[in-house]
C-alpha cells in the first residue's frame, strides 16, 4: 500500500498525520534550539509564553518550531539548525554568526517556552510576523498560528490576515510588549481566549 | 474516571466515529486525509483541540508568506552515521535488524530533495530511552532510538534499525499501541510540515489502538502502514520495508523544476 503510484499527478494523496506523542523529547529538541538569533546580534528579541490546554492548564509537553524573516524580510537560506558533532555524535550547536531562522523549543514542565530571534522584517503586504508551528501529545494535526509584534499599529491595520480577524480574535496574533525588546505570546489550545490557528490551501 | 474505560467502550468509540466519517461521505462530504483533532477516542485529544474552525489563508494570493519557504537542512546537521541507529553506541542492539527506506514526496509526486527526515522510536521490547516513560520493559544501553537523515536526489531516505516493540499506555484499561516509528519531516515550503507514525503489515493490534484509528478513512490508513519489500532486504542483516511519503499542504506556485 506504500509504493505510491505517482503516474497520475493529480492523485497522489497524502499521508496521514498523527500525533507526536509524549516521548519525543529525546529525539526532537537539539542544542540551541530556542536561541535562533546569531550571538550579540543588535536585532534580537526574545518571545516567551505558556502553552494551555481547555482547562486552563499549561502543557510540560508542547513543542513549538519557529520560522521567520530576517530583519530586512529575507527568507533565511542557512542550514545548521542542528549542527552535529562528528566526533561526539551530540549536538554541536549554532555556529554563532549565521542565522537559519529556524527554532524547535520544548515546554518546560510549567508549560513555559522562549526564544531568542531576529526581529523579524515585513514581506510583501504582510506585516512582520514569526510563523509557529504547535505539536504535543494529543494533538493529532499540529497547529499553525503566528506570532505579530505590536511596535506598529498602522503596519498592523494593513496586515491581510488581521484585518480578516474581529478584535477579539485578531489580538490572540499579537504579542504582548514587555520592553527591552521582549514580547509575551501564549497559546491557548482551546475555549476563552482561543488562539487563531491558521489553514493554508 | 479514565481508569475505568475498558477496551469495549473505545471498540465502541472508534466504530461509531467511523460510522460517522462513512455518512459523513455518502452525503456528499470531502475524504478526510487526515485525523480530526477531536477524536474523543483518543483521550488526550479532548483538551488539546481547538473549537474555533481555522482560518483559512490562501496562498496563491501572497506569494510572499513566510510560510511558503522552509528552513534549510545540511550535511553540518547530520553526521555519517545518523541514519544507522544500530551503530550509535559501542555495542549490537538487542532485536530484528530491519531496513527503512522509501521517497518523500509532494502531492503532485515530484520528490522533495535534500529535507531533514528524523525518526525516533521504542526499543524491541517497547521501551523509549525517556526519562518520563514508566512502562518497565528494559532498557537497551546499546540502542537510543533516534535517527535523522537527509533525503537524496530522488526524495529517497534510507534507515537501518531494530523492529520495535509494541508498548502499553494508559488512554484505557490494557490499551497497547501497535509496533510503530515516529517520523518527522519537512517539504519545500513550511505549510507542507509533517510529523507521523509509521506501523508494520499485519499488526494484530491495529484495530484496537484510537490513534491509529483517528484516521477514519480506511485507504488513508493504509497509507500509514509499510510494505515488506524483499529487495530491500539485506541478504545475511535485515529484513526491508518500503514506506513513501507524500507531503500535504500547499507549497510555493512558482515555476520549479520538473519532477
Ligand atoms: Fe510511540
Amino acid at each position: 500500500m506504500t509504493k505510491i503510484d505517482t503516474t497520475d499527478p493529480d492523485n497522489v494523496p497524502p499521508t496521514p498525520s498523527h500525533t507526536v506523542g509524549p516521548f519525543y523529547g529525546y529525539a526532537l529538541p537539539f542544542r540551541g534550539g530556542e536561541d535562533i538569533a546569531p550571538v550579540g546580534h543588535p536585532d534580537t528579541v526574545t518571545v516567551h509564553g505558556y502553552v494551555y490546554d481547555g482547562a486552563g492548564r499549561p502543557l510540560p509537553d508542547a513543542l513549538l518550531e519557529v520560522w521567520g524573516p530576517d530583519p530586512e524580510g529575507r527568507v533565511p537560506t542557512a542550514d545548521g539548525s542542528m549542527r552535529r558533532d562528528p566526533a561526539s555524535g551530540g549536538f554541536l550547536g549554532r555556529n554563532g554568526v549565521e542565522f537559519t531562522g529556524f527554532g524547535r523549543i520544548q515546554t518546560d514542565a510549567n508549560g513555559h517556552w522562549y526564544a531568542r530571534t531576529l526581529r523579524p522584517g515585513a514581506r510583501g503586504r504582510n506585516a512582520p510576523y514569526l510563523s509557529v508551528c504547535v505539536f504535543a501529545r494529543g494533538l493529532l494535526v499540529h497547529l499553525f498560528t503566528r506570532i505579530y509584534l505590536p511596535d506598529d499599529e498602522t503596519v498592523l491595520a494593513g496586515d491581510p490576515l488581521l484585518s480578516r480577524l474581529d478584535a477579539g480574535r485578531r489580538d490572540t496574533l499579537i504579542a504582548g510588549d514587555e520592553g527591552d525588546g521582549t514580547y509575551r505570546f501564549d497559546i491557548r489550545l482551546q475555549g476563552e481566549g482561543e488562539t487563531v490557528f491558521l489553514e493554508f490551501q | 474516571m479514565t481508569d475505568a474505560l475498558t477496551q469495549a467502550d473505545i471498540d465502541q468509540e472508534i466504530a461509531a466515529e467511523h460510522a460517522a466519517y462513512e455518512k459523513r461521505v455518502a452525503d456528499g462530504g470531502p475524504v478526510e486525509h487526515h485525523p480530526r483533532r477531536d477524536y474523543a477516542p483518543y483521550r488526550s485529544s479532548l483538551l488539546r483541540h481547538p473549537e474555533q474552525p481555522p482560518v483559512a489563508i490562501d496562498v496563491s494570493r501572497d506569494p510572499e508568506l513566510v510560510e511558503l519557504s522552509s528552513p534549510a537542512f545540511g550535511e553540518r546537521d547530520i553526521t555519517g552515521i545518523d541514519n544507522d541507529l544500530t551503530r550509535q553506541h559501542s555495542g549490537e542492539p538487542v532485536g530484528e535488524r530491519i531496513t527503512v527506506s522509501g521517497r518523500l514526496l509532494d502531492r503532485g509526486g515530484r520528490p522533495v530533495r535534500g529535507q531533514l527526515v528524523e525518526i525516533w522510536q521504542a526499543n524491541s521490547a517497547g521501551r523509549y530511552a525517556h526519562q518520563r516513560e514508566q512502562h518497565d520493559a528494559p532498557l537497551d544501553p546499546n540502542f537510543t532510538g533516534v535517527g535523522r537523515t537527509l533525503t537524496d536526489a530522488d526524495g529517497f531516505y534510507r534507515f537501518t534499525t531494530i523492529q520495535p516493540g509494541p508498548y502499553p499506555w494508559r488512554n484505557h484499561v490494557n490499551a497497547w499501541r501497535p509496533a510503530h516509528i515516529h517520523f518527522s519531516v519537512f517539504g519545500s515550503a513550511f505549510t507542507q510540515r509533517l510529523v507521523t507514525q509509521m506501523y508494520f503489515p499485519n499488526d494484530p493490534l491495529f484495530p484496537y489502538d484510537p490513534i491509529l484509528q483517528s484516521v477514519t478513512d480506511d485507504a488513508a490508513r493504509q497509507r500509514l502502514v509499510a510494505t515488506y519489500d524483499h529487495g530491500l532486504s539485506v541478504p545475511e542483516f535485515s529484513l526491508g520495508y518500503h514506506w513513501d511519503i507524500v507531503l500535504d499542504g500547499p507549497r510555493a506556485t512558482r515555476m520549479e523544476e520538473g519532477r
